[in-house]
């Protein structure tokens, strides 16, 4: 049998210049190229998230650890401890449940400069089910002290929240989603340590939302705009540190809040936003909009989605609802 | 470089024996201050500590975090109490830093921070991690083009931990003939002989299994220790010592019993114990 003939046929790894959102390959190449403490590690999964680019350009600063997370992460420890500034990458529930001790104990508590490539986060493995999914990361990581925890919503801000990380002293989580996130940024983004960026302002109610719910967030803005409602957009690519100023101003400017995230509704953004406007006393309403406190079901990821309510439709109608209530 | 202690110094067998009593001392005066620590499973790696700190590591006290100086990291990260009292004695720290052991605020606790205390090379407390940190930092001595080398002392009830086996075969896969496990096999969990918890034999046929170079000595005889760490590396091989080692060695009413891995000995059994450390010495 020769090479497959029928364009609709793939593979790994012809797929993979479809994950057009898993830039860290390429953008950490590039970074590898002006300084020489940045190696890349991953549990036999290099195709699945694309730092095969990484491979392919610095072979020698490569390590794969094999079907072996636990592992990789303390190996990454012990090559921070000595100079070095690892990048591991896994399936995000592997890493942030399986490797969650390994993270705490070797990682945080002495404050390695570790970054954890957490990718096809959430429900993104749709129906490869419960096992696959991460949607208790963001708790677990925020939870961590000495940890950073970012969600960047496409491959732009994927490249940009590497930059910006680059040099923090103590681990950073990355959550990221499965490759294929729709365009938000046109540019690589300069993100601001702990802050959020504004994507659209408004005056009516806030969207605060983290990685795939930021763009669907945008779209829920506009057709809601349509209907006479100003909705403020802000992209919360630090979940931790949060930015608390930013949730008060909003928070002041439109009387009304509203998170977005693919996650657990426990313990993730909406929790810490929560936090930050319960202690704030500001008056404002609020929901989380996140999955239920549930194992979600087995179907294609689109499906889930929109079964979730975390697309446009979905989150514009929970929004409307939210102010029609008006509590 | 100023002030390093290079690999295979200069000291005698009777020193290093004595090196490992004191330690034993040591950690029982540290025990009194804190009321409660581990004493067995300390003594059961005295003489491993005396040579791997006195003899075989190659450190720079004045410069702790000295690129090429060699490592240790700790799978039985409770042997700290031991351990502290080597750095005080070669530089690290101050002495007076014993005295607060365990106490508000102290840089020591029972298991070590390697962010509070200058010589600790990597945090440890959590069975089971360690060695794959060792993997880490060999990798890294490799890259760097460091000939620092790498120790990773085990415990052996701890083999049964799945990460050891992870990290046993990324050593072997990478060829890190720059690290050494040693498995101070002193025979003991906590709750009985190795082999009633759960069996891990047998343990140098498991690591030559995994492509490891395995060493079988008397883990207190202080001349066979010395050999096995300063034996050169068999290329593209990680070595793996199995020390056999009696849990707390030393201590005769210690010597009976699994149950003085933790503990606190009374003036009177303090006493006799020191007494019996003592009579041992040389100097």
């Amino acid at each position: 049998m020769n090479a497959p003939q029928d364009p609709k046929s793939w593979n790994i790894e012809t797929s993979l210049p479809r994950l057009t959102a898993f830039t860290m390959g390429d953008e950490l190449a590039d970074m590898a190229a002006g300084r020489d403490d940045i190696v890349v590690l991953t549990a036999d999964l290099m195709y699945s998230n694309g730092t095969k680019a990484f491979r392919d350009r610095h072979p020698q600063r490569f390590y794969n650890l094999g079907i072996a997370e636990q592992n990789m992460i303390s190996v990454a420890a012990g090559m921070a401890a000595s100079g070095l500034t690892p990048y591991v990458s896994t399936f995000a529930s592997f890493a942030s449940l399986l490797g969650a001790e390994q993270i705490r104990t070797d990682l945080a508590y002495p404050s390695m400069r570790v970054r954890i490539l957490a990718h096809h986060a959430g429900i993104a493995m749709g129906f490869y089910g419960t096992s696959h999914h991460a949607v208790e990361d963001l708790a677990i990581m925020r939870a961590m002290a000495h940890m950073t925890v970012v969600s960047p919503c496409d491959g732009a801000a994927v490249r940009g929240i590497l930059r910006a990380t680059a040099d923090v002293p103590g681990p950073v989580y990355i959550r990221l989603g499965r490759g294929v996130e729709p365009v938000v940024y046109d540019t690589v983004p300069a993100f601001e340590p702990g802050r959020f960026v504004t994507l659209r302002q408004g005056k009516d109610a806030t969207l605060i939302a983290t990685g795939l719910g930021v763009r669907a967030s945008l779209e829920a803005a506009r057709k809601l705009e349509d209907e006479g409602m100003s909705v403020e957009v802000l992209d919360a690519v630090y979940v931790k540190p949060i930015d608390a100023d930013g949730v008060v101003a909003s928070a002041r400017r439109t009387g009304a809040i509203m998170t977005v995230e693919e996650h657990n509704p426990h313990g993730g953004l909406g929790g810490a936003v929560a936090e930050v406007l319960a202690e704030s006393g500001v008056p404002a309403r609020f929901r989380r909009h996140a999955l239920p406190d549930d194992y979600a079901l087995v179907a294609p990821p689109t499906h889930l989605y929109r079964h979730y309510g975390l697309t446009a439709d979905g989150i514009a109608g929970r929004l409307r609802s939210m102010l029609q209530a008006g509590t | 470089m100023n002030g390093v202690l290079p690999r295979n110094r200069d000291i005698g067998i009777g020193q290093l024996q004595d090196r490992a009593e004191w330690i034993r001392l040591e950690t029982i005066r540290l025990v009194e201050i804190a009321g409660s620590g581990h004493y067995s499973s300390v003594f059961s790696c005295a003489e491993i500590l005396s040579v791997l700190y006195y003899k075989a590591m190659r450190l720079n006290p004045a410069v702790p975090d000295w690129p090429d100086r060699d490592r240790l990291v700790l799978g039985k990260g409770h042997v700290a109490i031991g351990i502290y009292p080597c750095l005080a004695d070669l530089g690290f720290f101050p002495s007076t830093w014993l005295d607060t052991y365990t106490r508000l605020g102290s840089p020591l606790g029972d298991h070590p921070d390697m962010k509070k205390v200058p010589g600790i090379d990597f945090s440890s407390g959590s069975i089971g991690h360690n060695l794959s940190v060792g993997v880490g930092m060999a990798l890294a001595a490799r890259a760097r083009r460091s000939d620092a080398r790498v120790w990773a002392l085990l415990g052996d009830q701890e083999l049964n931990e799945g990460q050891i086996w992870e990290a046993a075969m990324a050593a072997a896969h990478f060829g890190l003939d720059n690290l050494t496990a040693i498995v101070d096999a002193n025979g003991w969990g906590l709750d009985g002989r190795v082999g009633e918890v759960m069996s891990i034999e047998p343990v140098a046929g498991k690591f030559a299994a995994f492509g490891w170079d395995t060493v079988d000595i008397d883990g207190h005889d202080v001349a066979a220790v010395v050999e096995a760490c300063t034996r050169p590396a068999e290329p593209g091989r990680p070595r793996m010592i199995l020390a056999h080692t009696l849990k707390g060695k030393g201590v005769s009413f210690m010597e009976q019993t699994p149950f003085w891995h933790l503990g606190y000995l009374g003036p009177l059994d303090r006493d006799a114990a020191i007494s019996e450390i003592k009579q041992r010495m040389h100097a």
